[in-house]
């Protein structure tokens, strides 16, 4: 498949879900693991500052006591709680819109070979070009920005849902059909969960694109927003608020990984057990 | 009363030519009748109950159900249970029936009836293959049917589950008297439980002999009742099981 090879993937490792292999899924032992790779992360960052000895380079408490003052001074919120908008709109836009797309093409052959041409242009254009010709032709403003976005991942979405929907168990459908399902349940109820392994793949790599492309945006044509601010950062050298604004957006993105998606993929798949 | 008239339904491209499955196929049944379709492999009966079930949209044929619409009340059970995995069992009765709380009544009381009380919130991939079918049997008979199809909905059972699942489904037919076709390729199947027995020729099909049983309930298959008849009717009518039934139609 076309699948583009974006980073996304190398962070779904890092966030795969536990116990989807064959071990099964042991809460206390999972955490303590968590918390001992984070402390060997600390633990060795402080030890290439220490040796670098370099104004570049600064120490995690340094780091830690930046994150300390911007929150403080309502910054950092501020800044974050602008991007964490533009990511949960521009995210739920591509969903949506991706899926509607990828169901319609994995039903209808005729429209699937109408649209590949434009899906393969898609995934293939840069995301910056995008974000460019987005500015360009709508200015800006908000809502180019999270055009923008969304346009990048669309493309992906499709085709991740376009495979669920080539997948889409006739058997089960024919159930549907022969005690006439209203549409509503027939689609919730039958259709709608066989998709639900596609569509976690998709929001999966799809957050971990998003949040990328969300900065790029930000840092090219808005004036609110990590992205911004971390352009700021750069003129001035100021490495200390660049990781500052990382650290806690990254920890951010991991809260809503562990707190919301994770959950949310365990109940669904229940009846997997 | 059901009558079903198939003038003719084919196949556009079946290893590489046209494939008439069935052609100037009649069958009726009375309102609560039980009627068993037999005949050979391949010879278009599960394509039959997709006709009637509204399942095969390109045929042409007419499926008449008088007094109340056709299709308002038809409950299907299909070779393999067809439950859907991610539902527990009282979900998968309740997703035919709906939500309203006489539906959920109703589909309880299947369930326990079925003995499948204990296992209402479980998912079906933790079932037997057995309990998997009297779900499947329980979904098909909550929305109170008028007609119930049902395409060799007992294969692959071994005997005491099938026998088992034979006798309910006896049970509950006599208590709803649903309209009932059941197909099967098992004649003694078909005559321990039928009213009336029709069978079909090899393809295109269309019913060479019907057989009318008046042996009182419950009947077991291998009873010898059930084994003269069995005898009696491949004597008198040899490869009729193969669907030739040529001499089948003229005694007929």
């Amino acid at each position: 498949m076309n699948r583009p090879a974006d980073a996304s993937t190398a962070t779904a490792g890092v966030l795969g879900s536990p116990g989807k292999g064959g071990a099964p899924w042991r809460p206390g032992r999972d955490v303590l693991l968590r918390l001992a790779s984070l402390v060997v992360f600390l633990l060795l960052w402080q030890l290439v500052a220490v040796v670098a000895q370099d104004p570049t380079v600064p120490m995690p408490a340094v780091v830690f006591e930046r994150i300390g003052a911007e929150v403080a001074s309502m910054d950092l919120p501020h800044h974050l709680g602008v991007t964490l908008f533009r990511v949960a709109i521009s995210f739920a836009a591509a969903m949506l819109i991706g899926a509607a797309i990828g169901i319609a093409m994995g039903r209808w052959p005729a429209l699937d070979r109408f649209l590949d041409g434009w899906l393969v242009l898609g995934l293939n254009i840069p995301a910056l070009v995008t974000i460019i010709l987005c500015y360009i032709w709508f200015g800006l403003n908000d809502w180019a920005a999270i055009l923008a976005v969304a346009l990048n991942k669309i493309p992906t979405v499709v085709v991740t849902v376009r495979e669920g929907a080539r997948a889409i168990d006739p058997r089960l459908m024919e159930v549907a059909r022969a005690y006439r399902l209203p549409p509503a349940r027939k689609f919730l109820q039958v259709y709608l969960p066989q998709l639900y392994p596609y569509l976690f793949a998709a929001a999966r790599a799809g957050l971990s694109l998003i949040w990328k492309i969300v900065l790029v945006v930000e840092l090219l044509g808005r004036s609110e927003g990590i992205g911004f601010q971390l352009n700021v950062f750069f003129q001035f050298f100021d490495i200390a608020g660049i990781l500052a604004y990382t650290l806690v957006f990254a920890a951010v993105v991991l809260l809503v990984e562990a707190l919301a998606m994770r959950p949310m993929e365990r109940r669904l798949n229940r009846w997997r057990q | 009363m059901l009558s079903v008239h198939v003038r003719e339904k084919h196949y556009a491209d079946r290893g590489g030519k046209r494939h008439v499955a069935l052609r100037d196929l009649r069958l009726s049944a009375a309102e609560g009748e039980f009627v068993c379709l037999v005949g050979p492999s391949g010879c278009g009966k599960s394509t039959l109950l997709n006709i009637i079930g509204g399942l095969d949209a390109a045929a042409e044929a007419s499926v008449g159900l008088d007094a109340g619409a056709p299709g308002a009340s038809v409950g299907f059970m299909f070779q393999e249970p067809r439950l859907m995995p991610w539902l527990t069992v009282m979900q998968n009765v309740c997703l035919v029936c709906g939500e309203r709380p006489e539906a959920a009544t109703m589909a309880r009381q299947l369930l326990e009836a079925m003995e499948l009380g204990e296992v209402v919130d479980a998912f079906p991939g933790a079932l037997s293959g057995g309990m998997q079918r009297r779900v499947a049997l329980a979904r098909a008979f909550v929305i109170e049917p008028r007609l119930l199809l049902m395409d060799e909905p007992f294969v692959s059972l071994d005997a005491p589950t099938a026998g088992r699942l034979r006798s309910m489904l006896i049970t509950l037919w006599q208590r709803r008297r649903a309209t009932v076709l059941f197909v099967t390729h098992d004649l003694r199947e078909a005559l321990a439980l039928a009213d009336r027995v029709c069978f079909l020729s090899s393809s295109p099909g269309r019913i060479v002999l019907e057989h009318r049983i008046e042996l009182p309930r419950p009947r077991d298959p291998q009873s010898t009742e059930i084994g003269t008849m069995y005898e009696e009717l491949l004597s008198r009518h040899p490869g009729l099981l193969a669907g030739l039934g040529g001499d089948a139609q003229d005694a007929a």
